[in-house]
């Protein structure tokens, strides 16, 4: 005993020390982890975001360098609060409130204290902040505008929330987004990929260079340059038409399906966005619930198209050869259906046969037509179901699948729609019970960008592009299968000419006749649809929307379009003038029907839009 | 000369080589900073050890070449004038780290206290060697005892708690010859009822004796002690007890409570008293099983382990070397001990194998504090690594430990 005693001891610490090494080093993993928190820190090397041009090369949005005052809040100690507030200009109440949010969110981790200050305030804070513990200043990358213009097309960016962070683990807290428009559908592409710097840390939390000497580190990938499709100039007129009222425009080239301009009213600036003033700007936009600056107006309202619908409807009628271009329908008044009903249409001469019918909107003759196409099947359900699916290859009654980070189907009613409402078949409907759905009043529902898809397939006779922003990357053209692959429409080529020589007509002799520019032949066609709106819960009904659709030149068509401007009465009265001085624009460059042009500019219906609002009773279409 | 040479005890040299080289790896990629020069610059921590290392040569060289009998003759005038040395402090020592425990000459500091340890084992070997003396004798234990705790007292004032702790490794070789029994009994039963009480309280303590004392009492075997021995036991037990508790809680202060609790797990403290322990578990746990590799661990670079080229070295070859590389490292010094045990049992002389009882229990005691600190089993107790942790005193004076034994070792037939 005497001999092995200290052998015994020295064996068995060995064997202790031995197990006990083994569960630290191998069995526990948790160390691991615990190690790298510990000592190894990990910094972001932001890329530039790429700039995003116009089609013809104009730069529309490049960066500017921006910095934010952050804080982390466990490195913070005592400091001088009245003075660190005059520095950044806050109160003593706004800094204690964001110290106290920085902590919530993590006291080891930086929040933004003060963000996206200029370059010159910068200037001005930079040396300040160094004897302030616990804060400094991160460079931040933010957009530079060089347009008015466009805020709808071109989005803007914005922190990531949490949500954000939580389901994408690219993007962390601070990390800036794009959000809506081309910096919200093509963000993956813009803003590049960040590098990453693994830094080895002491326990001060000091750093004593790169870990392993870098080999884990990546540089940065610069974002992509965008060129889009908009035409810059043409987007600058279409808002300076459209101040002072609301709706929406969207242009596209029929012959590529790019758009050329897409008008939102109203708009606001998008370099209102960008700076300290972001947040206060933001909330204005967002909380002005009647104007609705933020709402895109030509991608997401969704409006009775009126009589552009006509249109469609006389090459189903074609196509379902239920009628033939030569035949006449009589017009007195307007159209009666069944015990007494009767559908009004204005005074023109009578009958007539389809062009003249498309050139003077005649109500009776596509009351006619519409019969017959829902007709010509046994059932009212197939007759709908069979207008429906040649409708919707015009794009209509579903998402387009554009690259535009936002839409809205708008609605094509089917047989399934209506005996629903009408509780089939417990009650039967026929065709005159949906016969609105002739001159595009009733359940249909479209979109802007909808309605100008819908005249460039016309314009094409026949088939489309899918409308697109998206024009090239880093100067490379897009080769993207949606937006270069043709989409053709259910309607035979040949039916289009009588169709586009009525919509030529509407030009020449019918209700747009007062648009006239010289040597420019244009097809389009008006609209006047009427809306409603609850006031204390009763429906009231308000002026005319003024819609007009249109694409020129006829015979080989560049621009086609559709302009919505709510409460504007007949189609000719704005959108008509609207469309036909943004056609002239982008053909010739320049405007010679300068008068239309002032009559437009000095023009407003601020005064309409404030009716339903003003408590008093009040008329419309005036 | 050729012929000692052939009888020193190569595969001790062999293993003091390699843990002494083993450990200057370390220190070098403890103490690397970016200004790093050349392997061997002085103005650094590793450049210094390399020096200290190279001038060990020279001092081995000198203490294989003395005659065996001359520690032996003046092992009394060592350990007087080691006395004297430590005493000194408290006039000329200087104080580092709160500890006055250094000499200072120009640009080096010296350790007297390690050397103690060398002069204590010689002042015992001589003593317990003596024919007059009978260790088993009260009053030649108590002698002993005065040998052993002079230094200890010495040093614990100044403060070094855990250098006088080591003096403890000096049972080894007392009831290796001798000594009796009842003293590692009372021992081990004094530290169980100490933890123990800590753990539990000490009312749970005395019931727990007490259950056991009456169970060992009716198992008894014939001829043992009768039941007033088993009572004083169970009486010593219980005071211990509480006058344990009494003293953890209001003698000790809140920095030693903090250092038992800790690893016995009753606190986490993980900024404060705890910190060293927790950040050198994570930099060992972290190594896995083949470790970041030398001079990669980012625990080690980052300085997260405070004292780590000294009494934390361990945890360097922890996270650097991995499981695989502690394992090399605990079992050189398993078997480095075993080895002086073994060789101690083959000595003629009584001299030489208290002697070299004491190396082992010393290098023992070391061994067992120090990593069981760095690896959280042992509450935190500041003293070295031997032949691993920087600082030329403590390598020196291991150094002139052990070579004093492979000296006596090669020695031993000559010697009568």
């Amino acid at each position: 005993m005497r001999k092995i005693l200290l052998y015994l001891i020295v064996i068995t610490s060995g064997l202790i020390f031995l197990a006990r090494l083994f569960y630290l080093q191998v069995l526990d993993d948790s160390f691991v982890g615990r190690s790298e928190n510990n000592a190894i820190k990990v910094v972001y090397d932001y890329p530039q975001r790429g700039f995003i041009f116009d089609r013809h090369g104009e730069l529309l949005v490049s960066n500017q360098p921006s910095y934010d005052v952050m804080v982390i809040p466990r490195n913070l100690k005592p400091f001088d609060t009245t003075e660190l507030c005059n520095i950044l200009s806050i109160t003593p109440e706004q800094l204690v409130s964001r110290l106290d949010k920085a902590k919530i969110y993590s006291p080891r981790l930086p929040s933004v204290v003060i963000p996206q200050l200029t370059k010159s305030e910068y200037a001005y804070l930079g040396e300040k902040m160094r004897n302030y513990e616990g804060f400094y200043i991160q460079k931040r990358s933010l957009r530079d505008y060089y347009t008015e213009n466009g805020a709808n097309v071109l989005g803007y960016i914005t922190e990531v929330n949490q949500r954000i962070v939580n389901e994408n683990p690219y993007y962390l807290s601070g990390d800036l987004i794009g959000k809506q428009g081309v910096e919200g559908y093509y963000e993956e592409l813009l803003r590049g990929i960040k590098g990453v710097k693994y830094i080895q840390k002491d326990r001060f939390n000091r750093d004593i260079g790169a870990y392993k000497d870098g080999i884990y580190d990546t540089l940065p990938k610069k974002g992509k340059d965008l060129t889009i499709t908009i035409d810059a100039e043409l987007q600058k007129y279409g808002e300076l038409l459209m101040e002072n009222k609301r709706g929406g425009i969207i242009a596209i080239e029929p012959a590529t399906g790019e758009i050329l301009a897409m008008v939102t009213a109203p708009n606001y600036d998008p370099a209102e966005l960008v700076g300290r003033q972001r947040s206060a700007n933001f909330t204005k936009l967002y909380y002005d619930t009647i104007a609705k600056p933020l709402y895109d107006r030509a991608l997401l309202a969704e409006y009775p198209p009126g009589s552009p619908f006509k249109v469609v409807n006389a090459l189903i009628g074609l196509q379902e050869g239920i009628v033939n271009t030569h035949e006449r329908f009589s017009c007195h008044g307007g159209y009666f259906y069944g015990r007494g009903r009767k559908m009004g249409c204005h005074p023109h001469a009578s009958p007539l046969d389809m062009v003249p019918g498309i050139a003077q909107s005649c109500n009776a003759y596509f009351a006619n037509v519409y019969r017959r196409i829902i007709e010509k099947y046994p059932t009212p359900q197939e007759g709908v179901d069979t207008w429906a699916n040649h409708l919707k290859s015009f794009g209509l009654g579903d998402y387009l699948g554009s690259d535009l980070s936002t839409g809205r189907p708008g609605k094509i009613p089917t047989s399934k729609y209506y005996n629903a409402i009408y509780n089939y078949p417990t009650y039967k409907w026929f065709s005159t019970a949906t016969i609105s759905n002739a001159i595009g009043q009733g359940e249909v529902l479209m979109t802007p960008i909808q309605l100008a898809n819908m005249t460039a397939a016309i314009a094409n006779r026949g088939w489309f592009y899918t409308p697109h922003i998206l024009k090239e990357i880093d100067g490379n053209p897009i080769k993207i299968k949606e937006f270069t692959e043709k989409k053709y429409t259910t309607i035979d080529a040949k039916h289009f000419d009588p169709v586009i020589e009525g919509m030529h007509q509407v030009y020449k002799a019918g209700t747009a006749s007062a648009l006239q520019i010289p040597g420019i032949e244009i097809a389009g066609k008006t609209g006047t649809a009427e809306n409603f709106t609850r006031i204390n819960g009763k429906r009231v009904q308000l002026t005319d929307h003024s819609i007009f659709v249109a694409f020129a030149p006829v015979d080989n068509p560049k621009i086609a379009m559709a302009v919505f401007v709510e409460n504007g009465y007949w189609g000719g009265r704005y959108a008509g003038r609207i469309a036909g001085l943004m056609i002239e624009k982008y053909l010739k460059g320049e405007v010679t029907r300068t008068d239309m042009e002032k009559w437009i500019l000095t023009h407003s219906l601020e005064e309409e839009y404030a009716k339903p609002y003003s408590g008093e009773p009040f008329r419309i279409n005036q | 000369m050729s012929k000692t040479i052939s009888q020193f005890d190569w595969l001790t040299i062999f293993i003091y080589i390699l843990l002494v080289t083993i450990g200057w790896v370390n220190i070098y990629s403890a103490s690397l900073d970016d200004t790093a020069t050349s392997f061997f610059d002085t103005s650094q921590i590793y450049g210094k050890q390399f020096m200290w290392i190279m001038l060990s040569i020279f001092l081995i060289v000198i203490l294989l070449s003395l005659e065996a009998k001359f520690y032996e003759r003046f092992s009394s005038v060592i350990y007087i004038f080691s006395l004297i040395s430590i005493l000194g402090l408290f006039f000329f020592g200087k104080t580092i780290n709160g500890a006055t425990s250094w000499y200072v000459f120009g640009g080096f500091s010296i350790q007297p206290a390690e050397f103690a340890k060398v002069a204590t084992a010689l002042a015992l070997s001589k003593f317990v060697s003596d024919i007059q003396t009978n260790i088993q004798n009260i009053g030649d234990q108590f002698k002993a005892l005065v040998i052993i705790a002079l230094p200890a007292l010495i040093i614990l004032p100044q403060p070094d708690a855990g250098s006088a702790m080591v003096y403890a490794a000096f049972f080894f070789p007392l009831y290796r010859e001798g000594l009796s029994g009842v003293y590692l009994l009372a021992g081990s039963l004094g530290i169980l009822v100490f933890v123990m009480t800590l753990v539990f309280s000490p009312v749970w303590v005395s019931i727990g004796a007490t259950v056991m004392v009456i169970l060992s009492y009716f198992f008894r075997k014939k001829k043992r002690p009768g039941a007033i021995a088993y009572l004083s036991i169970l009486l010593m037990a219980v005071a211990i007890s509480f006058s344990v508790d009494y003293v953890f809680e209001n003698v000790f202060e809140q920095r030693h409570r903090d250092r038992f609790n800790i690893v016995l797990g009753k606190e986490v403290d993980n900024r404060g008293i705890g910190y060293n322990t927790n950040q050198s578990e994570i930099a060992i746990g972290s190594g896995s099983w083949f470790g970041k590799g030398w001079t990669e661990g980012t625990q080690t670079k980052g300085n997260f382990v405070p004292e780590q080229h000294t009494d934390y070295i361990f945890s360097t070859v922890g996270e650097e070397w991995g499981f695989v590389g502690s394992t090399v490292v605990v079992l050189l010094f398993v078997f480095l001990i075993l080895r002086i045990i073994h060789l101690a049992e083959r000595q003629k002389s009584q001299f030489n194998r208290v002697y070299g009882y004491s190396v082992a229990g010393i290098l023992f005691v070391h061994f067992f504090v120090n990593i069981g600190m760095v690896i959280g089993v042992f509450p935190t107790v500041g003293i070295p690594l031997p032949f691993f942790s920087y600082g030329g005193s403590g390598l020196w004076a291991f150094t002139i430990l052990l070579f004093i034994f492979i000296k006596l070792d090669a020695d031993r037939m000559s010697f009568w």
